[in-house]
């Protein structure tokens, strides 16, 4: 089956020379819930960016279900539905226009599409204000307005950058909510968001991305396990006989070397139970520090910051 | 793909934003004509006396009103098109399958509908101050069109350059304006030293005005053929001017 989104080597240096994306390699399967999680700065605007043609790549290949953007952008794009980091609709504008308008860009005559921004504006509970003009609407009202206009051409995959920053808890839950049905009726979802628990809670698979690199790309499943795993070294009294340990991951490096990933709930105890009773001696250990974790307590600290800031601006 | 929907969703927007604030687009050309022809017109024009074979008022009423379609033709496309790009609503185009010369076609059609209904507008207006008579419909029509073309054209070129609002005023300010008032809307160019009249045949809109004054009036400066040239000659180089920096991305993708 043909991948939702393919991207392979892709780079993008800006003008002014910041390369912003050094060789990001991504693949989403039909039908998945995505994240792409990632600090500020990761690169997961630029990546998206690229994806909707907003930003042009400098190297590099992205298929869009199975179109190339570089020979068939146009139906690349009109499987994509984009809701940006940032509002870009005119503010001026009533809603109903911005969705009608938008609908048309994809070739949606205003007959349906009239039919369609009722349905979406009644779903994200803003057909209230759909004479308003988009500057009237609260900021998460303005979010869900570029939800429905996402959808206004019903497309196959739905791009959400960042949706959930400066939205209030309630509305947050709301949305994840609609987006976890919307996933049920078919639609690819991509997610981008710097909160682990929202990727927790949303997605199956995630890659996280990091100075413009990709560098873990897995089940959500799988990268919780990794996260709830430590790795010690063991550095032992050189031993000649294998050395065979139950209920947690071992690799034996060399002779006085031995390295275990054990998940942070187990016990220490029952590992030198399980060595002094194998007759081996361990010198000293200590905990390698992974990639990853390091990410995660940085990632933690933003989000901290993030929700401290908007306390402040409430 | 469907094109002409795309293209009919920009034109509508393009309409609609116009006539939303008609206070600002709509009336104020109808103001400044009624003005041109009280000072122009009435007090000053009736000491002038006659110019190109007619009375001054009725010389000037068709410069008048391609002055007005030029400025508004342009500044429509000028002023929507950059703080679309001000307010990033340029990528709800951008994102979506709409081919680059829809994009063009869609806001340069939407600057001819304002400068065309100002047009009107101010025709209608000068319909209070003088007789208008018809020599050619066609040239009227044909010569409407293409410079209100030409100006779009010329609008949206400034605003894929424009960084700030200050930047959409400049051309207008520095070039359209000089451009208009010597551009033969207030006098005939063969009153004017060898010198200058040569000077004037490197003015593009000599050539509209002319061409524009030869429908209502039947005279003009310049031959139809060349003027209809100069126009066709500018709307082909903003056109592929325009199509290149869109599809280039300037000013709209990074
Ligand atoms: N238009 C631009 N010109 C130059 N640098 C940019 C531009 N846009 C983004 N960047 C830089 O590229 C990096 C990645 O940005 P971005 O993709 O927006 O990150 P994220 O969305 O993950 O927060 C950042 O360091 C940012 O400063
Ligand atoms: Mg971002």
């Amino acid at each position: 089956m043909t991948y939702a989104l393919e991207i392979t080597g892709l780079k993008k240096t800006y003008k002014g020379g910041f390369q912003a994306l050094k060789n990001i390699e991504l693949k989403v399967e039909q039908g998945d819930f995505f994240a792409l999680l990632g600090p500020n700065g990761a690169g997961k605007s630029t990546t998206i960016g690229v994806m909707t043609s907003l930003v042009n790549k400098t190297q590099g290949q992205v298929k869009i279900y199975g179109h190339d953007i570089d020979n068939a952008l146009e139906e690349a794009k009109s499987h994509i539905g984009l809701v940006p980091q940032e509002f870009n609709f005119n503010q001026f504008e009533p809603l109903t226009n911005i969705l009608v308008n938008q609908a048309g860009y994809y070739g949606v005559d205003r007959k349906t599409a009239l039919i369609r921004a009722e349905k979406y504006l009644k779903q994200l509970e803003l057909w209230d204000k759909r004479n308003e003009p988009a500057r009237a609407l609260s900021g998460g009202m303005k979010r869900r307005l570029m939800i429905a206009r996402a959808l206004m051409h019903e497309p196959k995959m739905l791009i959400l950058d960042e949706p959930t920053a400066g939205v209030d808890i309630e509305i947050r839950r709301a949305m994840w909510d609609f987006l976890q049905v919307l996933n049920k009726e078919g639609i690819t979802i991509i997610l981008t968001t710097h909160y682990l628990e929202e990727a927790e809670m949303l997605c199956r698979n995630i890659a996280i991305i990091d100075g413009g690199e990709i560098v873990e790309n897995t089940t959500m499943k799988g990268l919780l396990a990794q996260l709830d795993t430590e790795t010690f070294v063991l550095d032992l009294a050189p031993i000649q006989h294998q050395v065979s340990l139950d209920g947690v991951v071992s690799r034996q490096l060399d002779d006085h070397t031995l390295e275990i990933d054990i998940s942070k709930k187990q016990s220490l105890n029952q590992v030198f139970a399980q060595l002094s009773s194998q007759d081996v001696e361990v010198k000293s250990m200590r905990n390698k520090s992974n990639r990853l974790e390091a990410l995660f307590v940085s990632l933690i600290n933003q989000a901290d910051k993030t929700k401290e800031n908007s306390k402040v601006e409430a | 793909m469907n094109n002409t929907i795309a293209l009919k969703s920009i034109l509508h927007k393009e309409v609609h934003r116009f006539m939303r604030i008609w206070v600002q687009t709509l009336v104020p050309p109808a103001i400044t004509i009624c003005l041109y022809f009280v000072i122009f017109g009435s007090l000053i024009g009736k000491r002038i006396g006659e110019m190109g074979g007619f009375d001054y008022m009725s010389f000037i009423v068709p410069g008048l009103i391609m002055m007005s379609v030029i400025t508004n033709s342009y500044s429509n496309v000028a002023s929507s098109f950059f703080s679309a790009k001000w307010q990033r609503n340029v990528e709800e185009m951008l994102v979506a399958p709409v081919p680059n010369w829809v994009i063009v076609a869609g806001y340069v059609g939407g600057g001819m509908c304002r400068g065309i209904l100002v047009g009107l507008i101010v025709t209608f207006v000068a319909l209070f101050f003088v007789d208008i008579q018809v020599h050619n419909i066609w040239v009227i029509i044909a010569t409407v069109s293409l410079t209100s073309a030409t100006f779009a054209l010329g609008g949206l070129i400034n605003a894929i350059f424009a960084g700030s609002f200050d930047d959409i005023s400049i051309i207008p300010t520095f070039v359209l304006t000089p451009l208009t008032y010597l551009g033969g809307v207030f006098y005939s160019i063969s009153l004017l030293p060898e010198f200058w009249q040569g000077v004037s045949q490197a003015n593009p809109i000599v050539y509209m005005v002319n061409a524009f004054r030869y429908g209502f009036l039947g005279i003009s400066d310049v031959s139809l053929v060349t003027a209809f040239a100069v126009i066709g000659f500018f709307i082909v180089t903003l056109f592929v001017t325009a199509m290149v920096l869109i599809s280039k991305g300037i000013g709209l993708r990074s």
